[in-house]
């Protein structure tokens, strides 16, 4: 397991933190809501078997606030960018939650650098039926409690005081949040014309009790990617690299292993 | 020294013990709690207490704009101005304030107060903010774009009103390929305009302007921050190179008058009390949320929340100068103070409060327009000016 090297790579005029490390296909993370802090331990834990790329996405954490940063269509034109600018190709990327929503935006431009995608906890969708969690609503301490099933570990996780440093990068990151998803609200009211336009191998990952998107977003995803598969953790809410990271991580080796044979989804 | 009764029409008749169970009366308390029956009894009395400003001397009354709230049941300040204007003959009628980033086409309020300033032949006094946190819990507009759209709807909003003919504007915001409203204001170039705020810097250095000179409010806010920013304001006139008239400064203030000091503190403690804990509390995530207001300024609010959303009482709020209760001679001794220290033209005196009801609400305001305003006015008459206009 290799420890992720920091940098600082302009793209797109954006002066960007990108952590990379390990060796082997191209791995590319995006992390949600709270920020790359909480997927960094995640992602190095995949670097025995890639090479993982996890960005700060403009706007968050130690990346500048670009001028052009309205939404979340400037987001995945970013993307495109930076995988262009950074010559990947056959990219395996992975996305949680605005992270996920990321990955589906660039996805359904185009695929032409991926390979696979894998969709946690993804935003992007909206459900006439089922309501989603309000995290804008929430008092931070209460964002942990209800995005962890277990409250013991949500207990633990709170109980670690951030630094000053970390609190500002928080900040940070809860302004960049709303400028991509407060309205509409976590999702993009055209994409779901146009999710059948992706065809890399799609594999989603919902935990059984999310409560920020709940199950039958998952679902309706499922619905609209061809080929797609879903796979439910039993036991987990809304961040499965924070809840199950060992199941999680199965799940992912083992479907990126099976689209080593594959091209396009069927 | 001008006078203007202000309202903010709070359901007062909401059910406090059985809405105790929801976290704040802002969006999260469900309008089953509004009985329409005596919510129509509620506009028929705020409106008659407004409409009795006139009669009992004040210059202006002022009508405020909050949505899907116990707190106050005017979502649309035009409707209650446009109630007040043909049953007032002299008082200007001041809208504080139409929430300019809230609405998608800002020239529908170009038109709307417009149209009032015509109906009223220029007694319309145009206020525009921001919108309070929780407005945009309430109406989804994003608040990372607060300012943008803040700014950008006045800039139309002026050009609607002061370039003739048919214009165009294409912003980051807004679009139209025909900019040309009919009617245009009443008064030239258009109705004054006034900027309530809690106190901000970027606020002054742009509404005193020498392009705009805005009438600048400090409103519920503790005497010593209406100082601070009043201040703060003559001396960014100052750098503008010019000076400040006390036209340009207003105080917003809720005030309570009783026969003595001690019946008045009785008498108004827990409508008072209701007003701050019940109808205006919310959680900091309402009244702050992301993008509202700058990163270094959210830098402290974590570790000052306590004071920023908890409850306060009577007594607090007298102390800080947040609420002015008393005899007429303790109010008027105030208000006196105060004014001969800050010389603010306008006074925003705020009767109704909370759960005050009809008859508490006219005492004072009979005990406030008879014993105060007359005393206040003949002492701001006899003071000679801080300078010339």
């Amino acid at each position: 397991m290799a420890v992720l090297a920091k940098d600082m790579i302009e793209i797109a005029g954006c002066k960007t933190c990108i952590r990379r490390g390990g060796s082997g296909p191209t791995l590319l993370y995006l992390h949600g809501a709270g920020g790359s802090s909480n997927v960094v331990g995640f992602a190095e834990s995949l670097t025995d078997k890639f090479e993982v790329i996890v960005p700060d996405h403009p706007g968050f954490g130690e990346s500048d606030l670009p001028a052009w940063l309205d939404n979340i269509h400037d987001a995945a034109y970013f993307y495109l960018d930076l995988l262009k600018q950074l010559n990947l190709r056959d990219v395996h990327i992975v996305g949680s939650s605005l992270g996920g929503w990321i990955a589906l935006e660039i996805a359904v431009r185009s695929t032409n650098r991926i390979k696979s995608l894998v969709l946690s906890g993804a935003a992007g969708l909206n459900s006439k039926d089922t309501r989603r969690g309000d995290i804008f609503m929430w008092e931070p301490p209460q964002r942990i409690r209800n995005m962890i099933v277990d409250q013991t570990l949500a207990e633990k996780i709170l109980s670690v005081k951030p630094t000053e440093e970390q609190a500002a990068i928080a900040v940070k990151n809860e302004f960049a949040t709303a400028r991509l998803a407060w309205e509409p609200r976590f999702y993009d009211p055209n994409l779901h014309k146009w999710l059948h336009r992706i065809d890399v191998p799609t594999q989603i990952v919902w935990g059984d009790n999310d409560k920020v998107f709940p199950l039958p977003f998952g679902e309706a995803l499922h619905r609209h990617i061809p080929g797609s598969t879903l796979t439910v953790i039993p036991k987990c809410g809304h961040l499965p690299h924070v809840e199950q990271p060992d199941r999680y991580k199965a799940i992912i080796n083992s479907f990126i292993d099976s689209t080593a044979s594959k091209g396009a989804a069927a | 020294m001008k006078f203007t009764l202000f309202h903010l029409m709070p359901y007062a008749d909401l059910d406090l013990d059985a809405a105790k169970d929801y976290p704040t009366s802002w969006l999260q308390t469900p309008n089953t709690f509004y009985d329409p029956e005596k919510g129509a009894a509620l506009y028929d009395r705020y409106l008659t207490e407004l409409e009795r400003g006139e009669e009992l001397g004040f210059d202006g009354i002022a009508v405020n704009e909050h949505h899907s709230t116990a707190y106050g049941i005017m979502p649309s300040p035009i409707v209650t101005a446009s109630a007040l204007a043909r049953r007032t003959k002299n008082v200007t009628i001041a809208i504080l304030g139409s929430a300019l980033p809230l609405r998608g086409h800002p020239l529908t309020l170009a038109e709307e107060h417009a149209m009032i300033d015509n109906i009223t032949k220029g007694r319309l006094i145009t206020g525009f903010v921001r919108g309070i946190g929780a407005e945009y819990h309430v109406w989804g507009v994003n608040p990372v774009f607060s300012h943008e759209r803040f700014h950008e709807a006045h800039d139309l909003i002026i050009q609607a009103w002061t370039e003739p003919g048919i214009t165009s504007w294409h912003g980051k915001h807004y679009n139209h390929e025909y900019v040309n409203i009919w009617p245009r204001p009443y008064q030239k170039p258009h109705p004054p305009i006034w900027i309530p705020s809690q106190g901000s810097r970027e606020t002054i250095e742009w509404a005193a302007h020498p392009k705009r000179k805005y009438v600048y409010l400090q409103t519920f806010s503790p005497t010593k921050s209406v100082q601070k920013y009043l201040k703060m304001y003559r001396d960014q006139c100052e750098q503008y190179g010019y000076t400040c008239s006390d036209k340009q400064l207003g105080w917003a203030v809720p005030i309570y008058v009783a026969e003595t000091d001690e019946i008045a503190r009785k008498e108004a403690k827990v409508h008072y009390e209701n007003f701050r804990n019940r109808f205006l509390k919310m959680p900091i995530e309402m009244l702050l949320p992301p993008g509202y207001s700058s990163i270094e300024s959210m830098k402290g609010v974590a570790a000052t929340k306590a004071q920023i959303v908890g409850d306060v009482t009577l007594e607090l709020c007298i102390e800080l100068g947040m609420f002015i209760c008393g005899s007429p001679e303790t109010v008027r001794q105030t208000l006196e103070h105060h004014w001969k220290t800050m010389r603010f033209e306008h006074l925003l005196s705020m009767l109704q409060f909370g759960t005050l009801p009809s008859d508490l609400t006219n005492k004072s305001m009979d005990l406030f327009a008879k014993e105060v305003m007359p005393k206040l006015r003949s002492v701001a008459a006899s003071t000679p000016a801080l300078a010339a206009e």
